[in-house]
């Protein structure tokens, strides 16, 4: 999805082992217009509940949103 | 349907133990199952396993039988259940049903894990398989982090606080304090609780699980037969699993287990109870939120009440109905594949009035509730005084 709002999220302190040069890093389940769900990780500023995101840029396979 | 009961238990201390391995732990708590129910090897007629993940955490399969051949288990069908943090709540649901359908008299039910060799962030790794790791797991969502989301949507939705969380951990490590086999044996305070550090935001260290080694076992047979094994026979009044999606992004409402609401229904109607009736419980609070919504989805109390609840103190080994007098996930500590038969023990525990400085009075309806992964195994079991 290109847009969505931030249903939930979390930073993350403790990593598992194959993202503990990532940490801590966020990661939310966001909520498109037709209200299909991912998730996904949150570069650059940090969002809470009810944000709008938007789609950043795809790292290894890995969707980034950021704060729309 | 035969009406089944526990006629023996049997459980290692919970806790870090670099010299024992996997197969060690759980023919300490088999054994100890075997002599409790006066029974021999010989007689068993089926042994159920539950572990969630020996192969990534030790590197050894087919453990059912590797485990049953250590205890003298010969021929006997051997199988190991694998559901998760839930997975010897499964084995001992479908060991139920075999006994209760007249297949098997004697099943031996044995729950283990063995966890502490490998790092954190290894464990991490591997816990998160118990998620969908072509989904959350790819993207670095650990289990705190699948919690901490749900955690920060439950306070989002229904206001609950840091310091309800909080409340879980300090009345769970008041309560394993007590308990001779607990893993951390620890008082906490509300100050420190609230200043732990952060794990997945907004859950600290104090609201997260032990990483534990230990095995817990459970001999079934049917009621009719039990007296032949014990004078302290445990009934099996419900027992229900269920089943949910496993990514918690495909789930609508992630402030509630739909499997665990679920099996709570089962196991109510099947039992001829309600929530009214449930005098004391063991609740899977692998974080403190989620013993929090447990007690919602078990109707305890209304959806959203639970952080309240938390903080009254109706759930404190005095309160009305006390949660987790074992210490719970939090403080006795949570071998993942022990956990479910471990609860089943320390509910029988107090049925039987051999819980020590934890001993209720009120002793004579429990409930366990053993949750897998973020909600897609649930089991819900009631166990009475005969």
């Amino acid at each position: 999805m290109k847009t969505g709002t931030v249903y939930t999220e979390t930073v993350v302190h403790a990593a598992p082992e194959q993202f503990v040069a990532d940490a801590p890093y966020q990661l939310a389940i966001i909520v498109g217009k037709d209200g299909a769900r991912a998730t996904v990780r949150i570069s650059g500023e940090r969002v809470s509940i009810g944000d709008a995101v938007e789609f950043a840029e795809d790292r290894s396979g890995i969707a980034f949103y950021r704060k729309a | 349907m035969r009406p089944v009961a526990i006629v023996g238990i049997g459980k290692t201390a919970f806790g870090a133990f670099p010299d024992r391995d996997l197969r060690s732990l759980a023919v300490e708590a088999g054994q100890k199952c075997l002599a409790d129910a006066r029974v021999s090897a010989s007689q068993v007629e089926a042994f159920h396993l539950g572990n969630f993940a020996g192969p990534s955490f030790v590197g050894q399969n087919h453990l059912a039988p590797y485990i049953a051949g250590a205890l003298g288990i010969n021929g006997a069908p051997c199988t190991r259940f694998e559901a998760a943090c839930a997975s010897s709540g499964a084995a001992f649901a479908h060991a139920v049903a075999a006994v209760a359908a007249g297949i098997h008299d004697l099943v031996l039910v044995c729950g283990v894990e063995k966890m502490t060799s490998q790092t954190t962030a290894k464990v991490a790794e591997i816990l998160a398989g118990a998620g969908d790791m072509s989904g959350e797991g790819r993207v670095g969502a650990t289990f705190p982090a699948l919690f901490a989301m749900i955690a920060r949507r439950h306070m989002y939705q229904y206001g609950t606080t840091r310091e309800q969380l909080a409340a879980v951990a300090v009345k769970n490590h008041a309560n394993g304090f007590k308990n001779p086999q607990a893993h951390m044996r620890k008082l906490i305070t509300m100050e420190q609780a609230l200043a732990g550090k952060p794990i997945s935001e907004p859950l600290t260290v104090y609201d997260c699980s032990l990483i534990s080694d230990g095995a817990a076992a459970i001999m079934l047979a049917p009621l009719e037969r039990a007296a032949e094994f014990t004078s302290k026979a445990v009934r099996i009044l419900g027992v229900a699993q269920t089943s949910d999606q496993v990514a918690l992004d495909s789930k609508e409402d992630i402030t509630t287990f739909r499997a665990v609401r679920l099996a709570a229904e089962k196991a109510y109607k099947m039992a001829g109870l309600g929530p009214a009736d449930i005098q004391f419980a063991e609740l899977h609070d692998c974080f403190t939120i989620a013993e929090i919504i447990a007690t919602e989805d078990l109707g305890f109390v209304k959806k959203g009440e639970g952080g309240p609840y938390a903080l009254s103190g109706q759930t404190s080994l005095t309160g009305e109905r006390p949660i987790n007098t074992s210490g719970g996930l939090k403080s006795k500590g949570h071998p993942v594949g022990a956990t479910g038969v471990a609860q089943l023990c320390d509910v029988a525990m107090q049925i039987r009035g051999e819980a020590g400085e934890r001993q209720l009075t009120r002793n004579s309806i429990g409930l366990a509730q053993n949750l897998g992964g973020s909600g897609a195994t649930a089991v819900v079991t009631i166990l009475g005084a005969q």
